[in-house]
């Protein structure tokens, strides 16, 4: 929902926006934050500095902060004088935002990814999740709010392993 | 139609923003302290952390909210009592978990409606709204899934959701009541808020409380800075580190 603008124009834009999108995720680092989907732009300014547009996963993730600083300091060792990492709500990061690569990744982790987008908000429970580690699609909610802002704690019934689920949003 | 035009807020010219994300950004930042005090006290580890999630959301939006009124540190720290224009139901105490879930109840269904409205129209909050309407939808099922596990529970789990539903439905009228900035339908938006938490409290068993929700002496004035007794120490306690350590950072 996300792709319709490029993240960078220039080909300096475009290399600044693999190396600001190859930062890891604080809180999931094997993630990276263009698989994450929350890097929305890179632009030169006329001062040889540069403007990064960066969503926030949910309202209030504290992440957002760490990865403002990662940004800041790989693009800074690249030799650009001055970043400058701007917070932008519209349009809204959803779990769709998730490449593909991010969602196996994730499970590989030991997080089940999201479930494509129904509507907005719970989705409903009788779509199964996954087990990360068995891969049995007996599991249980545990509870819908977990380590972090973005997750849910559930149970599978088979291996007996809780594990997070990272819950579409 | 009467009921629309008497409860629209006026759609306001830019002045009135400020105002108006203060007044949404305050219910956001009070409600979040309020639900943040459960922390190590809630009954299991689950609700520790869900309650605090819940907390962590609605400071997020509060500090989007409060950035557009102003500097959200001094708004939030260094603001007296009486310039607090939360709705009074957020300030109440938390008091046993099924009074905090009755007020979560009651809250987390009037602002999913409230971010709903705005995320569909363009105004200054709409872009807010559209992240925040999809985080409040899981306050809403947290709130609803407890409301009737309490409520169709023992006869204590009952009665205590009972007795929270009821001493706080007094302060579920402010809510509705027109805030300049904010343009939407108070009184649609009440009708529905109502159909939802009817729909709630029969799957939980649970008649509507009973009683005037607004008009009584002292409830329904938060908007216009006017606080119930609760609310200066819960603000004495939120301030206190910034007050006596001023300018002190990490």
């Amino acid at each position: 929902m996300v792709t319709d603008a490029p993240v960078a124009q220039t080909r300096l834009e475009q290399e600044l926006a693999a190396l600001a999108g190859s930062v890891p995720d604080p809180e999931m680092p094997v993630l990276s934050l263009a698989e994450l989907g929350v890097l929305r732009g890179v632009r030169m300014r006329e001062d040889g500095g540069v403007d990064v547009d960066l969503t926030p996963t949910y309202t209030g993730c504290p992440a957002i902060e760490a990865m403002s600083a990662d940004i800041e300091r790989v693009l800074t060792d690249h030799g650009i004088p001055q970043v400058s990492v701007h917070t932008v709500l519209s349009p809204a990061w959803s779990t769709d935002d998730i490449s593909a690569e991010g969602r196996r990744k994730l499970a590989e982790f030991g997080i089940a990814p999201p479930r494509p987008h129904a509507s907005d908000g719970p989705v409903p429970v009788s779509l199964t999740v996954r087990c990360p580690h068995c891969g049995s699609t007996e599991t249980e909610l545990l509870s819908r709010f977990s380590s972090t802002a973005c997750k849910a704690l559930r149970r599978c019934t088979s291996c007996r392993e809780p594990f997070d689920h990272f819950k579409e949003l | 139609m009467t009921a629309t035009e008497t409860t629209h807020a006026t759609p306001a010219g830019p002045s009135a923003v400020p105002a108006a994300a203060l007044a949404l950004g305050d219910d956001a930042l009070v409600l979040s302290h309020r639900l943040g005090e459960w922390a190590g006290h809630a009954p299991v580890l689950e609700e520790e952390v869900a309650l605090a999630n819940i907390a962590l959301d609605l400071l997020g939006q509060a500090r989007v909210l409060l950035s557009m009124a102003g500097d959200e540190d001094e708004l939030a720290f260094l603001r007296e009592e009486r310039s607090f224009r939360n709705l009074q139901l957020v300030e109440q105490p938390n008091g046993d978990f099924a009074h905090t879930i009755a007020r979560q109840l009651y809250f987390s269904l009037y602002q999913h409606l409230l971010w709903t409205e705005l995320a569909a129209g363009q105004g200054p909050f709409a872009p807010l709204a559209a992240k925040a309407v999809k985080e409040t939808a899981y306050h809403v099922d947290h709130a609803v899934q407890w409301t009737v596990r309490l409520g169709d529970g023992t006869e204590e789990s009952t009665r205590r959701m009972r007795a929270g539903l009821d001493a706080l439905w007094k302060y579920t009228g402010e809510m509705f009541r027109p805030v300049e900035g904010v343009d939407v339908d108070g009184a649609a938006l009440e009708q529905r808020w109502l159909a939802e938490l009817d729909d709630v409290l029969s799957r939980a068993r649970l008649d509507p409380p009973e009683g005037p929700r607004t008009g009584a002496w002292r409830a329904g004035a938060g908007r216009e800075g006017l606080h119930t007794e609760p609310f200066g120490r819960m603000l004495a306690e939120m301030q206190h580190l910034h007050r006596s350590h001023p300018g002190a950072s990490w």
